[in-house]
């Protein structure tokens, strides 16, 4: 008996969905096997980062702290991956988002208003789209590719980070550690939960994953998008410009990448300091992909991969696992996830291999399409 | 002299018996039988469609039949692989070439023999076999530098070097000038001369007549009919092959048109590529209610003829294109459907519609204005539904509703709707591309139909096709494309067959023959 | 300039290429089979941290590198798996890549933080090898002479023999090639797994020739501009050649306008640190400009390959 491949007529809608937990699950399994193999207590580091997250309710509030970001980031990246652009420099847009938004902070810090607040949104915005300027241009004038570039770019981005506040925004009372001042009241997010350090932050997670929702399946931009990512030749056909569509989607992604930074600076942070970059935006590719590039599944997308973070660090310090291992988990993810997409595009079937009848069998791989045949 | 070398006593060098091949929603072979004679040149005629490619291939080893034996010099052939093949000594020259770009002639033809050569001596037998058939041909020379004469010449090459005792030419001449046809029909006489079989494929009967000794005549997948070309008449032939009751098309022949509906004057465009071709100064007037033909061999620049008037290839004066008095030169092509110009491109897959969107999704592409599936930047889910019902109603589209996945219809099938798609927004101009290319007899037909009453209704239709016998049983006015460039438009009825003959590149070499050729079509349409 | 100095910087520049070098080369090889693997990151991460433990554990570093080499090849055979046997997306496979290498060099190389390590230094004998002028040319670790080497191989490889033919041919038109009758899938496994382990020397070369010990993510995006290289050297081995060293230059410059003196020593350290990811982006702008759309790519570049469609 053996095992054959078989191309469905239709993506199976069934196995788009089962997919990512099946990816899940086998991450679990997989990874408390390899943890145990490489000496490890691998059943309870899979525990400690999958459950524990979940079912200590101290641990929520983080949950909803990480998530916020990596859902915002994520959204965007689908929108993009949607339109086949691959913008993977959304760290580095997140960075500059959080840079202008602090350069509005430092600005405004003697000053007071409900107005500062959404400034440094709108400025964290367009520091994001700032940093996609560059290859959104390269792409569409001179056909760059925006993978290299965006990415090159998140490096750019960190030595700037740090050329800031190591120098000029240097808090003259910091005693020398490389930070800006802290923020002032109206520069911070509020709290939405009294009591907690859930902010502001999660509440603009969820209302862009609801208005990215819309947009995709109800309004032409989504159609758009769609259209340019997956038949070039009929969007132009269908009146839809290639170009504007890679400027409206990096820059969109791009904008919500910069607002995440800015989230991110005036609530957790509080103030702009070197260990801003987490890998919110390498992470948060991750998410889109789970997710399935769909704002809603990003939604569940995110809260698996905050875990893993949250489940991550209670590892570290319940059994010593070094943190860089949430970065294998993740990758496992990954990895799971893209080579089960095979079986929402082919139905697996067993065939038997008992000696065939007379005629030597249809060669599957080398069937051509009806169309073919002339 | 071009007798085949045979004796009664040696088995057939190729046999077929009864070999069927299936592709979903399709019998491409139906119990195909027949015998090619070592040292015969032996004609595979048929229309498009008819499974001429498919058998070949299977014979080739691209492919297996589902069922049926094959023999080759008698013995049972068990063909997995084109390798099995050459080994035998079956060679082929595809209709598309399997050539890489990037690459030399000499390393092209490298990679076709099984057997491996230092490039030195390769070199030499290339020259060899060159001089042999009085070929040229620089094995140095980058592939994508070549002429497609030439890059046909490397794929003979690569046949030639292996010896071949069957040699499966497909549609060989399609893009060579009429020189190099002869030159070519002077290499396969003198192989036949020495031995080796030929299945030579085409649709082309008076090449056939001149070059082979036996004809097997395809249609629908099945053999209809055998024959000594050299005895026949080319109209008992292509009764053979086209059939009856195919071109069922109705037409009032005596109608007046209307209005101009559009007018192209001296529209041009650019080469996208190196490759590509672009149109030069063009110009026509198609009136409402008439059908207007444009006839060319593939590759002359009819792609980009839809794609500049679709406004797909952006223009550079509003004046080229007049849409019922109106300048549509610079309009996008929305602005353009919007104003009432629709088209269809030649490619359905990626092109006309995308493969992964369900049919209410496609509706979008290009109804969403005339139609009202979308409005005010939101899309309108229940209308694109709705619309997309109507098009599988009343143009017959099998498919599971709406909702159903486009790659997931038959080719002929998403043409229907496709066309329907178009039609039923009732353009004032539309331009469709091989409306009927790889579609069953049946869809044809109800394309055509659908295309005639909306001339009918007072639209004005521009027809590209390279389908002469769809080209004049529908076409009012007809002018031919030649590289990018358009003849004087004429009535088809005052046309000279020898003259479209002479404009699509001569390719049919003698007029004369073009013009029985095409009696017989009219012969079928009355 | 004296005459030392210069030999300090030319040594300090064949330091910084050849990592560059080695990745790109066997990414010009992947590349050339029609296969975009963006996880030459991760692939050289993984092959740094294998190298520095096996070195550490049994003192020669000669095995270390040939553990690094198995090492990338072992990571790039997931991506391989993925991509050329599932057909999934090759951009996102070869970002998962990356992350996994991130992540295994980090957790791996944990134990091996401010452990010293000898240098993998030149085989030459002394006399020649430090050398105060002769250094220039036998004052090497073996890994760089094996890096030109390995571009003289790469070249013959590619344009003069048989099976450098087919993984041409497979990565300009993949169905000509199943169709003539060469295995499609085989060939691009057997060039991921070269890069791979090109990929995964190169990330050796840290450790073991530039700088003595486990830093983590020392690569700092070598690989991507590795990426980047290829398309800059036009598919060519010796552009790429070329092309190594003037990223390695880009990369050193701060110590030449430090030592140079003059006004660029004024610039903020953080802008030196950027100037290779700058040089990148110029590089291909200029390539673009120049070029019209890449047509010397390998036409089926990044294009999963499903004959049964």
């Amino acid at each position: 008996m053996l095992i054959k491949l078989e191309k469905r007529p239709t993506p199976s809608r069934r196995m788009l969905y089962i997919t990512p937990v099946l990816a899940v699950i086998v991450t679990m399994a997989l990874g408390a096997i390899i943890f145990s193999l490489i000496g490890f207590d691998g059943l309870r580091a899979v525990r400690e980062i999958f459950l524990t997250p979940l079912l200590n309710p101290l641990k929520w509030q983080d949950l909803a702290v990480k998530a916020s970001p990596l859902i915002i980031i994520a959204v965007g990246l689908s929108i993009g991956y949607r339109g086949n652009v691959w913008n993977i420099g959304a760290e580095g847009q997140y960075v500059l988002g959080g840079l202008a938004a602090t350069g509005v902070a430092l600005w405004t810090h003697q000053m007071s208003g409900p107005w500062i607040l959404p400034l440094m949104g709108l400025a964290g915005i367009l520091g994001g789209m700032a940093w996609a300027v560059i290859p959104a241009f390269l792409r569409t004038r001179y056909k760059v590719n925006e993978i290299l570039t965006t990415l090159m770019l998140t490096y750019v981005s960190v030595y700037l980070l740090n050329f800031l506040v190591f120098g000029p925004w240097k808090s003259p009372t910091s005693f020398g550690q490389p930070q800006t001042v802290r923020f002032s009241a109206d520069q911070s997010l509020p709290d939405i939960i009294p009591g907690t350090i859930v902010h502001g932050g999660t509440l603009v997670a969820v209302v862009v994953a609801v208005l990215a929702w819309f947009v995709m399946s109800r309004t032409i931009f989504g159609y758009q998008v769609k259209t340019v990512g997956t038949a070039p030749a009929a969007a132009r056909y269908g009146g839809f410009s290639g170009n504007r569509t890679i400027w409206l989607v990096l820059m969109t992604s791009a904008g919500l990448a910069g607002l995440a930074g800015m989230l991110e600076v005036s609530g957790p942070y509080g103030r702009m300091v070197p260990q801003f970059p987490v890998n919110y935006g390498f992470t948060a590719i991750i998410v889109a992909f789970l997710g399935r590039l769909h704002p809603i599944g990003i939604v569940f997308a995110g809260l698996v991969l905050s875990i893993v973070v949250v489940g991550g660090e209670v590892a570290q310090t319940t059994i010593g696992l070094p943190f860089p291992a949430v970065g294998i988990f993740q990758s496992m993810m990954l990895f799971f996830l893209l080579a089960s997409d095979v079986l929402v595009r082919y139905r697996v079937r067993r065939v038997n291999t008992s000696p065939p009848a007379a005629p030597a069998p249809a060669r599957t791989e080398a069937a051509p399409d009806a169309g073919a045949a002339s | 002299m071009n007798e085949p070398i045979t004796s009664d006593a040696a088995p057939p060098r190729l046999e077929l018996q009864g070999i069927t091949k299936q592709f979903p929603g399709v019998l491409a072979n139906d119990r195909v039988t027949f015998a090619v004679k070592p040292g015969e040149i032996h004609a595979l005629l048929g229309e498009n469609g008819a499974g001429k490619s498919t058998l070949v291939k299977m014979i080739y080893g691209i492919m297996a039949p589902d069922s049926g034996a094959m023999r080759f010099d008698g013995e049972v052939m068990e063909n997995t692989s084109p390798r099995a093949a050459r080994r035998r000594g079956i060679g082929m020259v595809f209709q598309h070439f399997s050539l890489f770009e990037a690459l030399s002639v000499l390393e092209n033809i490298a990679l076709g023999l099984d057997e491996k050569l230092s490039h030195q001596r390769l070199e030499a037998r290339i020259r060899e076999v060159l001089d042999q058939y009085g070929l040229t041909l620089d094995p140095h020379r980058i592939v994508s530098t070549l002429s497609v004469g030439e890059r046909q010449r490397i794929e003979i090459v690569r046949a030639l070097l292996l010896n071949p005792r069957l040699l499966i030419m497909d549609e060989p001449t399609s893009v060579l000038t009429p020189q190099e046809v002869e030159a070519l029909f002077e290499v396969l006489r003198q192989l036949a001369a020495e031995g080796c079989s030929i299945l030579y494929i085409s649709h082309k009967l008076d090449e056939i007549k001149a070059l082979c000794q036996t004809a097997t005549i395809l249609r629908g997948g099945q053999v209809v009919g055998e024959c000594d070309p050299r005895q026949e008449t080319k109209r008992s032939m292509a009764e053979k092959m086209i059939g009856a009751g195919l071109r069922d098309v109705d037409k009032d022949r005596n109608r007046s048109f209307g209005e101009p509906r559009l007018v192209v004057k001296g529209l041009s465009t650019r080469a996208e590529d190196e490759f590509g071709v672009a149109i030069t100064d063009i110009g026509f007037t198609v009136r409402a209610g008439e059908f207007f033909g444009v006839a060319g061999v593939a590759g002359n620049g009819q792609n980009a003829l839809v794609e500049a008037l679709s406004g797909e290839v952006a223009g550079t004066s509003a004046e080229a294109i007049m849409l019922n008095g109106e300048p549509i030169g610079l309009l996008s092509p929305s602005a353009r459907r919007r104003a009432g110009l629709c088209t269809v491109p030649e490619e359905r897959n990626g092109h006309a519609a995308i493969s992964d969107f369900t049919l209410s999704d496609n509706t979008v592409l290009t109804a969403r204005d005339r139609m009202h599936l979308a409005g005010g930047g939101l899309l309108r889910p229940a209308a694109a539904r709705d619309y997309a019902a109507r098009v599988i109603g009343e143009f017959s589209v099998k498919a599971l509703g709406p909702g159903a996945v486009a790659g997931a219809l038959s080719g002929g099938n998403l043409q229907k709707f496709i066309m329907g798609r178009e039609i039923l927004q009732r353009p004032d101009v539309l331009v469709v591309s091989q409306p009927t290319w790889g579609v069953d007899a049946g869809a044809a037909a109800a394309i055509h139909r659908a295309l005639v009453e909306l001339a009918a209704a007072g639209s004005a239709v521009v027809l590209i096709s390279q389908d002469l016998d769809e080209l004049l049983a529908l076409s009012d006015t007809l002018a031919v494309i030649n590289l990018g460039r358009l003849s004087d438009p004429r009535p088809v009825s005052e046309f000279s067959i020898e003259e479209i003959g002479l404009l699509m590149g001569g390719v049919h070499g003698d007029p004369e023959a073009t013009r029985e050729m095409t009696e017989v079509l009219h012969a079928h349409q009355a | 300039m004296s005459i030392e100095l210069t030999i300090a910087i030319i040594i300090t520049l064949v330091g910084a290429s050849t990592p560059i070098l080695f990745a790109a080369l066997g990414e010009l090889v992947v590349e050339k089979s029609g296969v975009l693997n963006l996880g030459v990151e991760g692939m050289m991460l993984t092959g740094a941290v294998v190298g520095f433990a096996v070195t550490f554990e049994t003192g020669s570093p000669w095995l270390g590198v040939v553990a690094a080499a198995f090492a990338g090849a072992a990571a790039s055979m997931i991506f391989a798996v993925v991509t050329l046997t599932l057909s999934a997306n090759q951009v996102a496979t070869g970002l998962a890549l990356t992350i996994f290498g991130t992540g295994f060099s980090a957790l791996f190389g944990k134990a091996y933080t401010g452990k010293p390590l000898a240098l993998f230094r030149s085989v030459f004998p002394p006399e020649l090898a430090t050398h105060p002028y002769l250094k220039v040319i036998f004052g090497y670790s073996p890994l760089v002479y094996f890096s030109f080497i390995m571009v003289v191989a790469v070249w013959w490889l590619l344009r003069r023999t048989r099976p450098g033919l087919i993984l041409r041919a497979v990565g300009e038109n993949d169905l000509s090639a199943h169709s003539i009758g060469y295995p499609v899938i085989a060939v691009r496994y057997a060039a991921v797994a070269f890069g791979g382990a090109m990929a995964g020397i190169g990330g050796a070369c840290f450790p073991l020739v530039l700088t003595p010990q486990w830093v983590e993510g020392l690569t700092a995006g070598r690989g991507w501009i590795a990426l980047a290289l290829v398309v800059f050297a036009a598919w060519r081995p010796y552009r790429l050649l070329a092309g190594a060293y003037l990223f390695g230059l880009v990369g050193t410059m701060e110590l030449y306008a430090k030592a140079a003196g003059g006004p660029f020593r004024i610039l903020p350290s953080e802008l030196w640190a950027s100037m290779p990811y700058l040089a990148t982006i110029l590089v291909l702008v200029l390539i673009s400009i120049r070029r019209n759309s890449n047509t010397s790519a390998p036409a089926c570049l990044g294009k999963p390959f499903v004959p049964t469609s």
